[in-house]
């Protein structure tokens, strides 16, 4: 499944990269640790965290993630856009708390695989 | 002449929910005598109220710098340093406006405001043990721009530290020095965050019981235990450095 669906199916607002919305995505991972996830999350996984600070971006650059999901609105800063778009991650925001957008995304992988 | 002194630069008193209500500013200094310390820095969780009364106390026999260990909106802890009160007030004023909820004290425990008397001035009602909505990066920048220094606290742990909350430390963050817990030490902490080499350790006792004061200490080089001669030692000039 592409970023681009997750995208569409639940209306998330994308704040960057546009143009990256064709990578694929492997799986998800929700966490707000980034120790946590630089341990335990994988290549092409969409990520949902509460965190905005711009070591996300290097987070998911590093582990190569398909893309970020931040949860309850949350903004991320511009220091954290200004990385994203130049290691070309994708950053969508969602209304939702983490539990919800989680069951979502997982509900989605899940049922098209 | 330049000289080795006994510094534990993280130490909570009674404000802090988590702290033992023993640890009044009279009890703090006394035990801190005791352990033969020349400088320590008082540090509660998102409050300040007690630093006044630990300088009162401690009169010319101890030096004190007043400081505050701040919940990022990362939830990450950072300490923050001053060399006296009014630096110190002004970043309490942002933190209070920054910082939401009011304390339970069954859950979390009493946050007493104690002169140096040991007379009890008031309890603090905040939710000290929350999060302030302010970025890690603002906050150090805020601190610096008040003559601060700013040194996360206990990066080795693995709560409410700045390696556990955001994964790595970027070059460009602008922190005085690293703490690291007493578990670790500084010399474990050498070998295990090699990447870190560019950054003062420091480690010091975050002692939350009266008993653990002084149970981890830098050692300093300075001519005086003054926050002056400190912010010299932390970027080694004229001499001044710490001792690993």
């Amino acid at each position: 499944m592409k970023v681009e669906t997750i995208v569409q199916a639940l209306g998330l607002e994308v704040k960057c990269c546009r143009d990256q919305l064709g990578k694929e995505v492997t799986g998800g991972y929700t966490g707000d640790l980034l120790s946590d996830v630089m341990g335990n999350s994988r290549e092409g996984y969409i990520w949902i965290t509460r965190q905005v600070h711009q070591n996300i971006v290097a987070v998911a650059s590093l582990k190569e993630h398909a893309g970020i999901i931040l949860i309850n609105s949350s903004q991320p800063t511009d220091d954290t856009l200004e990385k994203a778009r130049t290691e070309q991650i994708p950053i969508m925001v969602s209304d939702l708390p983490a539990f919800e957008i989680s069951g979502k995304v997982f509900n989605l992988l899940t049922s098209k695989t | 002449m330049l000289k080795a002194f006994n510094c534990d630069l993280h130490i909570h008193t009674c404000l802090s929910p988590c702290a033992q209500l023993d640890m009044h500013p009279q009890a703090l200094v006394q035990k801190a005598l005791d352990r033969h310390l020349d400088m320590i820095a008082v540090c509660d969780h998102n409050a300040s109220a007690n630093a006044q009364y630990v300088m009162a106390a401690a009169e010319d026999q101890l030096s004190i710098i007043p400081g505050m260990e701040i919940t990022t909106l990362e939830e990450v802890h950072l300490l923050a340093l001053f060399d006296s009160l009014p630096p110190l007030l002004k970043l309490q004023q942002i933190i209070d406006e920054h910082l939401f909820g009011q304390n339970d004290e069954k859950r979390f425990g009493v946050q007493a405001i104690v002169n140096e008397l040991g007379e009890v001035e008031g309890i603090n009602n905040q939710l000290l043990i929350g999060a302030t909505d302010l970025s890690i990066d603002i906050l150090v920048d805020t601190i610096h721009q008040y003559g601060g220094l700013a040194i996360p606290a206990h990066i080795d742990r693995e709560s409410f530290s700045v390696l556990s909350q955001l994964g790595f430390i970027d070059g460009n963050a602008g922190f005085d020095a690293l703490e690291i817990s007493k578990r670790t030490g500084i010399q474990q902490g050498r070998l295990q965050y090699s990447e870190l080499a560019q950054y003062p350790f420091l480690t010091s006792s975050d002692a939350h019981f009266i008993g653990d004061i002084g149970k981890s200490v830098t050692k300093i080089l300075m001519q005086e235990p003054t926050f002056s001669e400190l912010k010299m030692a932390l970027s080694k000039q004229n001499g001044r450095r710490i001792l690993e």
